[in-house]
């Protein structure tokens, strides 16, 4: 019994991993509808960033924490205010080309500037301890990123639903003309919510730095289970890829442990039968067309 | 209109970044056009990743290589040795164009690299029929000199079989009766974990269970779990790159190191991979050919000559090519230089032996593979950092070639 226990706290804490990596991405194809493929390119910038100030504060992990997604967010200003903002007319086609330009273009600055390498980043002293649940040990900063993605969850759910912002972005996402009329500046919206989205890839690639480790193309992986996540949790939805990504964390953890030999495709396989079965997601909502 | 124009924008800047990538990739090919065979100079065909996720490993194979051809000034008595580089991407059928790119475009003398084993497959059947003597610099997989032999391929790392099957006798004596298995879930990590099998049951070992995450697996906590409640008393563990970070550190995160000890093959805890585990590779033994700290001369003036160079410690991959470029060197040496004729080079291949930094090697000749010392090493903490060191020598490991 107490393995499957183990095995359920190690589901929660790798969901809630994908759970705050994937948030952004969510947030900014489901509300502006735009589809970033190099959001996990500012993953990767936010990892990269975030070992340079380790390596030159003295390891200090809570400055990166601060700064890394802060200058990730910045970025993705500049991405949004100089390359997107064009395309907005002109469909998902020409911004999947552009972002997936993009990514390949940060992917060959980033080996220029950090090399080829692997690197990693430590844990912060306070969180390198050790917890015993079920009989086994856990790493201190597992738990702690269960905390974390609650916490991220809750917020983002609560600015979404609750918040006069949260509801001006979704008045956007459902009729953009009738939210101008109103006299909502909707340019401002859609780059305040790329700004965040950014903050948030940058964040995820600074709390996921210390357990996955930095190395070339980690952002084409990142990416890849980041659109699994919100396929199956459905688009426009936060609540649907905090779902999906809890699922996800669940069905591989176990498959590794059940059925090692199936863990490969088990979660391609899950996004298979959910666009089956439910073709807008587990809880997405139909994406109006801009 | 406007989107017309965007998109042609847009296809004009694709066109030239893809542009850009190649020239500078091919850039170091395009000396001497169309060159003949042989003349005045010697063409040496080199294969290896520049990206992808091997890039690092083939940019310590060329530095290994670039470092001893200095140190003979790129000569071999009067002819000189030009390098024509080519970006395999660890990719078969890439790598199988760009071979055939330097067999018949660039006419090269000898062909060397590949770190994918894949890669050496796909072009076996190229360089057996064309007749280009072909020196192995990486890539392990057993079958190349067993099963896909060929007259001119020449292995100078190593086999899949001498990495697992060095530690199993000695794991057995040192380490435990009982162990679990954890590796990567590809052709290398399969054989290697295969060879360690065989030799520690031979010895009287018990394999309790095994588990193969898929190679660049994200996180082991789930494994680890499983192989905490396992009955084992060590584990045997194939990993390399950032899997091997991953795996070795989060081994130690879930405690698993104070009652399994940790045991593998020499990637896991090797030169490129242990600063960035930080002390959770401490006490972990590995089998390999060379590491860091054997101390001998040799070892010691490459190291020395490696550092002085490019200012950063040499890899085991750098230490490939700079056998490779030696072997070459001292085999085309007793030719006088000439490669016109690739049965006379193999036959010299086969020929050369010297004491390199990883000690002595030779070739077999009914095989074509390395015969070599292997090395057990444990990781221990000096100066507050990770240090390998040498505790056992297992002498002249021949690859049984079947």
């Amino acid at each position: 019994m107490d393995i499957i226990g183990a095995q359920l706290v190690n589901s929660i804490s790798y969901g809630l991993l994908l759970f705050v990596i994937t948030c952004g991405l969510s947030l900014v194809f489901g509300i502006l509808g735009v589809l970033n493929l190099a959001h996990g390119s500012l993953y990767m910038i936010g990892a990269y960033v975030s070992y340079s100030i380790t390596v030159h504060s003295g390891q200090n992990f809570w400055l990166a924490l601060i700064i890394a997604p802060l200058a990730v967010a910045v970025c993705s200003l500049i991405i949004e205010m100089i390359l997107l903002r064009p395309t907005y007319q002109l469909g998902h086609l020409s911004q999947v080309l552009l972002t997936f330009g993009l990514a390949y273009v940060i992917h060959d600055m980033t080996a220029a500037i950090w090399g080829s390498d692997v690197l990693s980043i430590p844990l912060p002293q306070s969180l390198s301890g050790t917890v015993t649940l079920f009989n086994q040990a856990f790493p201190v900063y597992r738990l702690a990123v269960i905390a974390i993605g609650l916490i991220l969850a809750g917020l983002l759910w609560f600015i979404q639903e609750k918040t006069r912002w949260g509801a001006i972005i979704r008045a956007g996402l459902s009729d953009k003309e009738m939210i101008c009329a109103l006299g909502v500046n909707i340019q401002l919206v859609f780059t305040v919510v790329f700004f965040i989205g950014g903050y948030l890839a940058g964040f995820g690639g600074v709390i996921a730095a210390p357990i996955l480790g930095l190395y070339p193309s980690m952002e084409f992986q990142t990416l890849i289970l980041a659109l699994v996540v919100l396929v199956i949790g459905g688009l426009g939805s936060i609540a649907g890829t905090f779902v999906a990504s809890l699922t996800i964390g669940i069905v591989e953890t176990f498959c590794r442990f059940l059925v090692p030999e199936l863990s490969l495709f088990v979660v391609f396989g899950l996004m298979a039968v959910v666009l089956i079965v439910k073709p807008n997601g587990l809880l997405g909502r139909q994406v109006v067309k801009h | 209109m406007k989107k017309k124009l965007f998109l042609i924008m847009l296809v004009v800047f694709l066109a030239v970044l893809s542009a850009c990538g190649n020239s500078a990739i091919q850039s170091t090919s395009k000396k001497e056009e169309g060159g003949s065979k042989s003349g005045g100079t010697i063409k040496i065909g080199v294969l290896l990743p520049d990206s992808g996720v091997y890039a690092s490993l083939g940019k310590h194979l060329h530095k290994g290589m670039e470092l001893y051809f200095d140190s003979i000034d790129w000569k071999i008595g009067s002819k000189k040795i030009e390098i024509i580089k080519e970006d395999s991407e660890a990719d078969p059928q890439v790598a199988l164009r760009k071979a055939r790119k330097l067999i018949d475009q660039d006419k090269v003398d000898i062909l060397t690299g590949t770190v994918s084993t894949a890669v050496a497959y796909a072009i076996r059947d190229e360089v057996d029929k064309k007749k280009i003597p072909f020196l192995v610099s990486h890539a392990g997989g057993n079958d190349l000199t067993r099963s896909k032999r060929s007259d001119y391929i020449w292995r100078s790392s190593f086999s899949s079989w001498q990495i697992g099957n060095s530690l199993g006798e000695w794991a057995f004596h040192n380490v435990g009766k009982t162990m679990y298995i954890a590796a990567a879930d590809y052709a290398f990590g399969r054989e290697v974990s295969e060879a360690f099998k065989e030799a520690y049951t031979a010895a009287g070992g018990k394999i309790v269970g095994e588990v193969y995450p898929p190679l660049g697996n994200n996180d082991y906590s789930s494994y680890l779990t499983t192989i905490k409640n396992a009955k084992a008393e060590a584990v045997y563990a194939f990993f390399a790159g950032s899997d091997a970070v991953r795996f070795v550190q989060q081994y130690d995160q879930f405690g698993l190191k104070e009652d399994k000890k940790l045991i593998g093959s020499g990637w896991l805890v090797s030169e490129d991979v242990r600063k960035s585990q930080g002390n959770a590779g401490v006490g972990t033994i590995s089998s390999i050919f060379w590491d860091y700290s054997i101390k001998t001369e040799e070892n010691r003036q490459f190291k020395e000559a490696f550092e002085k160079k490019y200012n950063e410690r040499p890899t085991i991959e750098a230490l490939e090519g700079y056998d490779a470029a030696k072997i070459i060197a001292e085999a085309l040496t007793t030719l006088d230089g000439d490669a016109s004729d690739p049965d006379k080079v193999v036959e010299a291949i086969s020929n050369v032996e010297f004491i390199s930094p990883r000690g002595p090697i030779k070739f077999d000749k009914e095989t074509h593979h390395v015969i070599q010392n292997m090395y057990i090493i444990e990781t221990k903490l000096v100066n507050g950092q990770t240090e390998n060191e040498v505790i056992e020598i297992i002498e002249e490991v021949r690859d049984p070639g079947k």
